[in-house]
């Protein structure tokens, strides 16, 4: 350790049908680790019945989101000296709006399968607008195979956590689970659009943005959900004027 | 007759890969971990789909096993694969003497490769240092860690298997003639502790392999070796970029998603459970990655983290050790019955580990039953958290 603090991690426990208490760890750090390196600190060092998720430990693989000091922090790139000071500190606290399976792990099954639902493909070629000015492919178009790349939601659940709506609302689809829609596009699916066009599907959203605000991985679920909208509306548009663009649709006529 | 069973003890790659294979083959699997899904070594990997061209001079097994591997997961997952491909990059005289086994090697592996001119090579992959020599192309991709054991670990639980996870085992159960009948557990989400019972056990709990059969006075020669890995904010290229050299320290550049990750090195540990990372490796990756591409130079850094391989031992030190995988009957080696350990390898290659453990759980039990795991497609890495 080239720099030592002592902070205080604050650890939400729950086990069970008990009831939920936090316990305090005053462990040694070096500031610059990561807030999943002191949880994991705490596992190795003090606590062996500490349940919490995690995998990649560089933010992709979405397992280690958890509520820091109160905000939803992907826990894996957060350091320790962005969230307390020496002598402070850092309370964790397991996500929002999911069921706690133990402790700090929350049960992400119904939010995955919603993922599924609507089509998010975890593997995609929109690059272009994905990594923007970042890198300027100059290969062979065609080659789309090449351009082919894992998708930026990272399925943290962190927006979810964070959304007002989400909390009011247990059936909203939530932030993450629409913009997985936006970005697979209506295109004339009927299935989709029944899923979304609803009260608890894009009309739900109150255009809080917590969730754009707290998204680690450039997503923007916030705008996704407005230009999802845009989209339900233009479909709305379509069938108004008769335009069948359903392929499903056409073919149930048939 | 009811099913034969099995106890498989780590949920990383080796472990769900396991527990798919055997389940297809008609198993009643039961995956215990004390973490989550590749909570340990395996989630931690940079994420490089080997097209084998690293081991291609040196560990010729591996690059093998790296590129039939490499062409099968690319069939059977497509869900998790970034199929860009990769770049073998010279920057001095070193790296151009090393060209010609290098393409020699890759030819004897069957590794596809194409050799670029610099001006080809910036077309591709215009940030990379302009300076180069010469660069070869290979089928090199990243892969996301934790779903490609989730996507194994969904098709496991299609076919029946059952992940009791959070779950640590603390001792085996072994009969009086010295056979493991089971395992004694604690489940850590409620602070339960039981047994489970099976007719074999494996133990594929990765780099803690030596810990775990030690439980039972079995040993296994492990050398765990941690590397560090650090990632950086931006991508700058859209394929992997290897040092075209032999095998050495931050000498790849993995991009996936809009990031990078340069690893790695490689020093020996006691202590598994927590590995520091050292701050002078971070500067070491640092220096090393933008020699491949300068622009890392002035990237954020996003994170730094440890990840411990389980090479496979023999007193040697850890790179020389080949990279191929091996798996244990403690029969064999320490008179100790329904006990198999699997380890080392690779993460590109664990359909293969997970084919050739269930060969000898099988063999052991006297079944007859062949893998079905290579022209298979995985199901949604999605269906693991779905309520069954």
């Amino acid at each position: 350790m080239s720099e030592k603090w002592t902070v205080t991690f604050q650890v939400f426990r729950k086990k069970g049908g008990e009831a939920a208490h936090y316990d305090d760890f005053k462990i040694e750090v070096d500031p610059n680790e990561y807030v999943l390196d002191g949880v994991e600190r705490v596992w190795a060092f003090h606590d062996r019945t500490v349940v919490f998720r995690h995998a990649c430990h560089h933010s992709t693989c979405g397992a280690c989101g958890m509520r820091v000091n109160g905000v939803e922090k992907l826990t894996c790139i957060t350091p320790i000296r962005d969230v307390t000071s020496n002598g402070g500190v850092v309370k964790v606290e397991p996500l929002r709006n999911f069921p706690v399976v133990s402790d700090l792990a929350v049960d992400m099954g119904k939010f995955y399968t919603q993922m599924d639902d609507v089509g998010h493909n975890s593997v995609n070629s929109d690059f272009k607008e994905a990594i923007q000015s970042e890198f300027r492919p100059a290969g062979p178009e065609s080659d789309k195979q090449e351009f082919m790349r894992l998708s930026d939601c990272i399925e943290c659940g962190l927006c979810i956590s964070a959304c007002p709506v989400s909390a009011s609302s247990p059936d909203y689809l939530g932030p993450a689970v629409l913009a997985g829609a936006q970005q697979h596009g209506i295109h004339g699916d009927e299935h989709l659009l029944r899923l979304v066009d609803c009260e608890d599907g894009v009309w739900r959203c109150h255009s809080a943005f917590e969730c754009t605000a707290v998204c680690p991985s450039f997503v923007d679920p916030g705008w996704r959900i407005m230009d999802l909208r845009k989209q339900v509306v233009g479909e709305r548009i379509k069938r108004l004027f008769g335009g069948s663009s359903n392929k499903n649709e056409a073919e149930v006529a048939k | 007759m009811s099913k034969p069973s099995v106890i498989i003890i780590g949920a990383g790659f080796t472990g769900v890969a396991t527990a798919y294979d055997l389940a297809l083959r008609g198993f009643e699997v039961m995956v215990v971990e004390r973490g989550e899904i590749a909570s340990g070594t395996s989630g931690r990997t940079h994420g490089l789909l080997h097209s084998g061209g690293r081991y291609a001079v040196k560990d010729q097994e591996s690059a093998i096993e790296c590129i039939d591997e490499n062409m099968i997961l690319r069939k059977i997952a497509p869900q998790i694969i970034e199929p860009s491909g990769g770049l073998f990059v010279g920057l001095n005289d070193k790296d151009l003497a090393y060209a010609k086994p290098f393409v020699e090697g890759c030819l004897a592996c069957h590794i596809p490769t194409e050799e670029l001119t610099p001006a080809e090579a910036l077309r591709l992959e215009p940030n990379l240092n302009p300076k180069l020599l010469v660069a070869y192309t290979v089928p090199d991709g990243t892969f996301d860690p934790i779903r490609l054991a989730l996507a194994f670990a969904a098709s496991a639980r299609k076919y029946g298997a059952k992940f009791h996870t959070y779950t640590e085992v603390e001792q085996f159960i072994v009969d009086g003639q010295a056979n493991v009948t089971g395992v004694k557990y604690w489940d850590r989400t409620n602070n339960v502790r039981g047994e489970y019972n099976a007719d074999i056990v494996v133990n594929a709990t990765g780099a803690w392999v030596g810990q775990m059969v030690e439980k039972v006075g079995a040993k296994v020669p492990i050398l765990p070796t941690p590397g560090v890995m650090v990632a950086f904010g931006q991508r700058l290229a859209q394929r992997a970029i290897n040092r075209l050299d032999v095998p050495g320290d931050g000498d790849i550049v993995l991009p996936q998603r809009r990031m990078m990750v340069v690893g790695t090195t490689s020093f020996e540990v006691s202590d598994l459970d927590y590995v520091p990372v050292i701050e002078e490796q971070i500067q070491e990756m640092l220096k090393r990655g933008s020699e491949l591409l300068p622009g890392i130079a002035k990237a954020k850094q996003r994170g730094a983290y440890m990840a411990t391989r389980p090479l496979i031992g023999s007193g040697n030190m850890g790179r020389s050790v080949a990279r191929t995988f091996k798996c244990f009957d403690h029969k064999e080696s320490d008179g100790i019955g329904g006990l198999v350990t699997i380890t080392g390898g690779k993460a590109t290659t664990l359909r293969q580990m997970a084919e050739k453990t269930a060969d000898v759980v099988c063999q052991k039990l006297g079944i007859n039953a062949t893998c079905a795991t290579k022209d298979l497609a995985l199901v949604s890495y999605r269906d693991y958290y779905r309520q069954h």
